[in-house]
């Protein structure tokens, strides 16, 4: 740097334009190679992208096998995708009857066309939830079965990816009142209510989900009266329910919580009692507050079905483990995984996009 | 009792008592009291016919009889001739090793993660949001699996075993590393490290004080770095540098020597590592970014170094944001550790599994479970929570 004495009448040196900063090589000096400490991490990841990226091409697309009639003529240095295309179906729908597989798949594309009708907030009300009724209808008639001339399958043989699907969704769904009431009652001045909601809450917090669906398939046969059972898929709904009900309850008090007092009072000076004040004024801010957070905590309980293999139910993951077993496709646990994450992770990443997206739309009044 | 009658006669009298609030607040007390009790009451009542049918006898009796099963790994001494109660106190060293490592490992990788997804580097940047979103959304246990599987079936044979580093191998036996053979020299470094730890700190107190007193800075971190490192280091030089490593050997079909890490450990370690870590650097992330842009100018300003911004100023704020949510990850490290069952790792829960299959215990298990998890929980953000009160805002 020259020092200008500005003082002196003299003209400044011409200086040249700055350089326009638009050109390939000027995005990369600024974005990859502004200091050293930057060139060297831009090496370094180059190198690492460099050592690992080709053999995973060459695994996964050039050295792949995608047609196979049997495992054994499936052994070779890439993947082995003749796999998933044998057992893809299975992996799927599972042991629901094979020429039935449409009814599973109907179920599945119910449940996603809900998902996305839910997105749309224009939609939002009534007349989604008579949807969703109408939907979730149309899914039990089509897993059951027994009339409309389907034939009846039994809940052992709901499995892979609808079964996930209902897990989570029909979940959420019964969770998601009982969480607002045990919000409620966690706020509430009566302390014998609040007291046992806090230690439901805590409770079901602090333990993990697999003792809760231990205590399901283990414990609540014990707890029931001698004779009267319940199926093993409704235990594991209910355990699925009661554990996000405590999850969704912490999420649900942060709302109440940031409820100015002035709403309460304004409600009760217009003469509203308890139920109506709750209805009419706080529930809807506070859940319009914690939507996001609850979007989220749907896409952790998405994830969190994966787990119900552990006592014995075969979700998508448990069928994907299950087709690991036929004796003449062994050992292609990394084709299955890669195929039932690929799944996993789309349903993930579009919600959590969509939660981000919700979290700046419901932000945008907040900031400047 | 009197009061109660004097607030009574206060008040205008109603016909009606039913709209006195507080009567009403002890009625719906009693009556939801009265419900949760009736249907803990139903329950037990049940469980203890059934158990009665089913001649289970209840208690923890069963902690004293010989388990009569192997567990593959334990930190402490343990064969299937041992009680019950020894088993359980191997799963649950076995569940807080594993979640202690893990809980070190993700805060490492996740605050690296979340510090690199706001670099200004594009590459960097865009590798860290590849891992956070790829391994966000998808499921803990398939990536349990998934690297079991790796580790177990895709590796190698011990003869055929990848090395990463010299001595460093993996093969399907797991990970394989060699250990410094013991030796006298190595406990008076440790006296040494301790010594010059209590040194450090004693010496920044004093700088401290100093610069409150006179306003001269010492350069107290890097003496502090000295005299940790230091006296462990002469020591060791000064008694002729004795390290003899235990190399891993392979002989027959598994390898001798050195340390080994079973498949099992090393793939639940991964995974939860790896998962919670795309968790933690969110966190830290936002941590970071909710520090308005105006506190580094100001830091700037007054003068500071960009390590110094970093350090007294951004850190402590953004730590008030990231305590919090990252106690609750700590916690789901602990809690994600009981996936151990699925892959075969003897944890807390799949040792008691075991116990239940074979005794019938279920509900003592469960409930020995559900106390230690609790007690863990507790534990952890009860040192959270004094660590959040120690960088919380303090407000005059």
């Amino acid at each position: 740097m020259t020092d200008i004495d500005v003082t002196h009448d003299l003209p400044l040196p011409v200086e040249r334009p700055p350089r326009p900063t638009a050109g390939p090589i000027d995005w990369l000096r600024a974005n990859l190679f502004n200091s050293v400490l930057n060139t060297i991490l831009t090496l370094a990841a180059v190198y690492l992208l460099a050592v690992t990226i080709p053999p995973v091409i060459r695994w996964a697309v050039v050295d792949a096998i995608w047609h196979a009639d049997s495992g054994r003529a499936c052994r070779g240095d890439g993947a082995c995708w003749a796999f998933i295309a044998e057992k893809g179906r299975f992996i799927l729908f599972g042991r629901f009857p094979y020429e039935e597989h449409w009814r599973p798949l109907f179920a599945v594309v119910i449940f996603i066309a809900m998902i996305l009708a839910s997105c749309d907030r224009r939609l939002w009300g009534r007349r989604l939830a008579a949807l969703w009724l109408a939907g979730l209808a149309a899914v039990g008639v089509l897993m059951w079965g027994g009339i409309l001339g389907m034939s009846y399958v039994e809940t052992s043989l709901w499995n892979g990816l609808p079964l996930t699907l209902i897990l989570a969704v029909i979940g959420m769904i019964f969770a998601f009142p009982l969480a607002i009431l045990l919000a409620l009652g966690r706020r509430s001045q009566l302390p014998a209510v609040r007291a046992i909601c806090v230690g439901y809450i805590e409770l079901v917090r602090g333990v993990p989900l697999i003792t809760v669906l231990f205590m399901a398939s283990v414990m609540l046969p014990l707890f029931l009266p001698t004779g009267m059972t319940i199926d093993k898929l409704l235990r594991a709904q209910m355990a699925f329910t009661l554990f996000a009900a405590a999850y969704l309850a912490e999420i649900i008090r942060g709302g109440l919580q940031a409820i100015p007092r002035g709403q309460i009072e304004a409600a009760d000076s217009l003469g509203l009692g308890y139920w109506r004040r709750t209805r009419l004024i706080v529930l809807p801010q506070a859940l319009a507050m914690v939507i996001p957070p609850l979007v989220n905590s749907f896409i952790g309980a998405f994830k969190n079905t994966s787990l119900v293999i552990i006592i014995g139910l075969f979700d998508l993951l448990g069928t994907a483990n299950a087709a690991l077993t036929d004796a003449n496709w062994q050992g292609f646990y990394i084709e299955a995984y890669v195929f039932t994450a690929a799944i996993y992770f789309t349903f993930c990443f579009f919600m959590s996009r969509y939660s981000q997206m919700l979290e700046r739309e419901f932000n945008k009044g907040r900031q400047q | 009792m009197a009061t109660d009658t004097a607030t009574a006669a206060s008040r205008p009298n109603r016909s009606l008592r039913w709209n006195d609030p507080r009567i009403r607040s002890v009625v719906w007390q009693i009556l939801f009291v009265g419900i949760v009790v009736a249907l803990v009451a139903f329950l037990v009542h049940n469980t203890l016919v059934n158990l009665r049918r089913q001649n289970i006898a209840s208690g923890f009796g069963f902690l004293d009889r010989e388990a009569a099963f192997g567990i593959g790994e334990s930190l402490i001494a343990y064969s299937p001739a041992d009680t019950y109660a020894r088993a359980f106190l191997v799963g649950l060293l076995n569940t807080l090793y594993v979640s202690a490592l893990g809980i070190v490992l993700a805060t490492i990788l996740g605050t690296l993660m979340g510090i690199a997804r706001l670099s200004s580097n594009w590459l960097i940047r865009k590798l860290a949001q590849v891992y956070v979103e790829a391994f966000r959304n998808i499921p803990l246990l398939l990536q349990l699996f998934f690297w079991w599987a790796m580790l177990r079936v895709s590796a190698p044979a011990p003869r055929q075993a990848w090395e990463l580093l010299p001595g460093v191998l993996v093969s399907n036996r797991g990970f394989v590393f060699p250990v410094p053979i013991a030796d006298p020299v190595h406990r008076w470094m440790l006296v040494a490290l301790a010594l010059g730890i209590i040194g450090a700190i004693g010496f920044s107190r004093w700088s401290k004080r100093r610069q409150a007193l006179t306003g001269t800075q010492f350069p107290s971190g890097r003496v502090g770095i000295g005299l940790i490192v230091g006296p462990p280091l002469l020591v060791f030089l000064a008694a002729g540098m004795p390290l003899d490593l235990d190399w891993p050997e392979l002989r027959g079909f598994n390898f001798v020597g050195g340390s080994a890490v079973s498949p099992e450990f090393a793939a639940l370690l991964i995974g939860l590592t790896i998962y919670t870590g795309s968790f933690i650097a969110e966190i830290v992330r936002a941590g970071i970014l909710a520090v308005s842009w105006g506190q580094s100018e100001a830091a700037s300003a007054l003068g500071l170094r960009p390590g110094q911004r970093m350090r007294l100023i951004v850190l402590p704020q953004a730590l008030r944001v990231i305590v919090p949510p990252m106690t609750s990850e700590y916690l789901s490290i602990t809690k994600n550790s009981s996936l151990a069952v699925a892959i075969g790792y003897p944890d807390l829960v799949s040792i008691a599994n075991t116990t239940m299959n074979q005794t019938g215990q279920a509900v003592e298990g469960i409930a020995m479970i559900m106390a230690v998890y609790l007690a863990i929980s507790l534990l952890i953000s009860l040192f959270m929570n004094l660590y959040n009160r120690a960088v919380a805002l303090v407000e005059r």
